[in-house]
């Protein structure tokens, strides 16, 4: 599974936010793309998932436009966590879960053996068995972001397009939760794009960065070229110190101006 | 909702269905005692003889006015419930039903023209029938569900809804003589139905209903959004329509043979989810099981209350459902079901 997007410009409301994206992920890879609020880095994603139409440019899926894939297909292989999903409060997580069995389903089938084990694989490998029948309302904002993670799973997708996949984990569960998706796409499993604010998270996990600003690609490449004093001070209008942690990776740390 | 429970809910749905039934056929003006009911309905059955002797006068009046006068009930019962929970589930409101987008104003349009114009028999049902599909027709047009939000498409629809009002007044205005007979079809009636009046909406029945039934999970999972409905490999815009469709022309097949009759199509699919849950996949048939029960036991009130003159069945289910939805509302846990 290889993604490719060349010059993608895309507009909401008739306001172009994209404005001519390059970006690529090969088979087994994890691109992060970092950047300010407002960079337009879920719009990217978005527009990766095929929803969103484009005003200029291409993305080739294995040379496949997701925009115009049959959707049950493009579901099968690509799975999409948006940045605030919607919890429907009536469901318990296993029926949300579920959900994600929806494209291997035939319109009048009820999810057979097969989706609840997908699904319960799913809810194992995020820790959410103890919660299964728990309402998603009654669920802590972690264990939500969690819950859409297992949905996404349980697609059993080859690309996986997470948007700030961890912004409500604690720092254990979060390297819980990236380990876990490192672990699955080393296994063979899905190429992931993601979002992600933390910048030392973004350069320990994804083997490639792309650095947004405005709509634009400021930067992009391995962690060690992206996330540097200057390009960081420039895009982001912030103080930090790159310092390096036991493995050589950078650590980015912010500064109080003196 | 656990396994028990569910397996619980259906038996009760069906269990009401068939004591309805059994009071509709029984209760009332007849000579004949529950025994002889029973035993009339089993001798039709192929191969069966229960014997016995009946007043053939007793038995035409069973065979021929009141069998064919409750299953329509339970027919038009069954279509309404199933419509309002079809209608709510593409609105996501339970406050909606299958009159929204103006089927209920177009059909009352046709009738009036149809019976002012001095037509009688299946004309008034086939003006109805065509009247509310015109206005849901125009509604979807002035609002298409495919481009914009649903809410845009319910405010066409009230538009829609006043503008065949407005029109039925007009006509009416002009025929004072009708005025009767209009109002009486508009509040709803089952008397006078016959084996034609049941079989004439069937063909339109059945494929409403399989169309919203077969939507059942698609709807279910457009509960997470647009857009993760489509990332989850489902055309929303396209299902919303179907389900439309397929309510619109289930209930107008019932709007067409018994008149206007309103909350059935809100109250029976809020109770079926107050002990069900909100899938659709229980909800959709459970409406339609527990809706015909509904409906038979008020048009058995409507015939019998002040025997042997009719109440409206229309009246009939408002002032049964007003209570009882108030009561549903009343006792509904906060953050439960909506
Ligand atoms: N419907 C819209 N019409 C016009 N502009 C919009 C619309 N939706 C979003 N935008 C703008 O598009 C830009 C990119 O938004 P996007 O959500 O992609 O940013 P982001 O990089 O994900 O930000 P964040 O880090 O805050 O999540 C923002 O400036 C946003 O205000
Ligand atoms: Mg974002």
């Amino acid at each position: 599974m290889t993604l490719r997007a060349e010059g993608v410009r895309a507009a909401l409301d008739g306001t172009e936010v994209l404005h001519g994206v390059d970006c690529q992920v090969p088979d087994g890879g994890w691109l992060a793309v970092i950047g300010p609020n407002g960079a337009g880095k879920s719009t990217l994603l978005r527009a990766l998932a095929g929803l969103l139409p484009l005003a200029a440019g291409r993305i080739a899926l294995d040379g496949e436009d997701p925009a115009r894939m049959r959707r049950r297909e493009r579901a099968r292989r690509l799975a999409y966590v948006p940045q605030a999903p919607v919890m429907p409060a009536e469901l318990t997580v296993e029926e949300y879960v579920l959900l994600g069995r929806t494209p291997y389903l035939g319109p009048l089938a009820a999810p057979g053996a097969s989706d609840r084990a997908a699904a319960g694989e799913a809810m194992e490998r995020l820790r959410l068995t103890g919660l299964t029948r728990r309402r998603l309302t009654t669920l802590s904002g972690g264990e939500r972001q969690r819950a859409a993670l297992a949905r996404a799973l349980a697609q059993r997708p080859r690309l996986l397009l997470l948007d700030e996949p961890t912004s409500a984990l604690d720092v254990g569960h979060q390297q819980q939760v990236l380990g876990l998706v490192d672990e699955l796409r080393a296994d063979g499993g899905p190429a992931v794009v993601s979002t992600l604010h933390d910048l030392t998270t973004a350069g320990q996990y994804a083997d490639r960065l792309v650095l947004m600003a405005a709509g634009e690609v400021a930067a992009e490449g391995p962690a060690e070229k992206v996330l540097t004093e200057q390009l960081i001070h420039r895009v982001y209008g912030a103080r930090v110190e790159v310092a390096r942690d036991s493995t050589g990776r950078p650590v980015v740390i912010p500064v109080r101006a003196p | 909702m656990t396994h028990r429970r569910g397996r619980l809910v259906w038996l009760l749905a069906v269990a009401f269905l068939l004591a309805a039934l059994a009071c509709g056929v029984t209760v009332g003006a007849s000579g004949l005692g529950p025994g002889e009911v029973f035993r009339v309905l089993v001798d039709q059955l192929p191969g069966v003889h229960a014997g016995g002797a009946v007043d053939p006068v007793d038995r035409a009046v069973l065979l021929q006015i009141r069998l064919p006068r409750v299953l329509l009930a339970a027919l038009v019962g069954a279509l309404l419930a199933v419509a309002g929970a079809g209608y709510q589930g593409v609105f996501r409101n339970p406050l909606v039903d299958s009159s929204m987008l103006g089927s209920s104003a177009g059909a009352g349009l046709g009738a009036t023209v149809a019976i002012v114009a001095g037509a009688a028999g299946l004309a008034v049902p086939a003006a109805a029938f065509a009247g509310a599909l015109a206005a849901v027709a125009l509604a979807l047009a002035a609002g298409s569900v495919g481009r914009t939000s649903t809410s845009t498409l319910l405010l066409a629809g009230v538009a829609v809804g006043l503008f065949f009002s407005a029109a039925q007044t007009f006509v009416l205005q002009g025929a004072t003589r009708s005025l009767q007979e209009v109002y009486a079809w508009l509040l709803g009636s089952l008397a006078g139905a016959d084996w034609t009046h049941l079989a004439q909406p069937l063909p339109y029945a059945v494929v409403g209903t399989a169309v919203v039934l077969a939507h059942a999970r698609r709807l279910d999972v457009l509960a997470v959004g647009e857009e993760e409905a489509a990332s989850l490999g489902l055309h929303p815009a396209r299902i919303r329509l179907l389900v439309v469709c397929g309510a619109t022309l289930a209930a107008a097949a019932a709007v067409a043979v018994s008149g206007l009759i309103g909350f059935v199509g809100i109250v029976v699919p809020h109770a079926v989810r107050r002990l069900a849950g909100v899938s659709h996949v229980r909800v959709l048939p459970l409406s339609m099981l527990v809706g015909a029960g509904f409906l038979v036991l008020a048009d058995t009130l409507a015939r019998t209350v002040l025997a042997p003159a009719e109440l409206p069945i229309g009246v009939v289910t408002a002032a049964l459902g007003s209570p009882l939805f108030v009561w549903i509302l009343r006792t509904t846990r906060s953050g439960g079901a909506s």
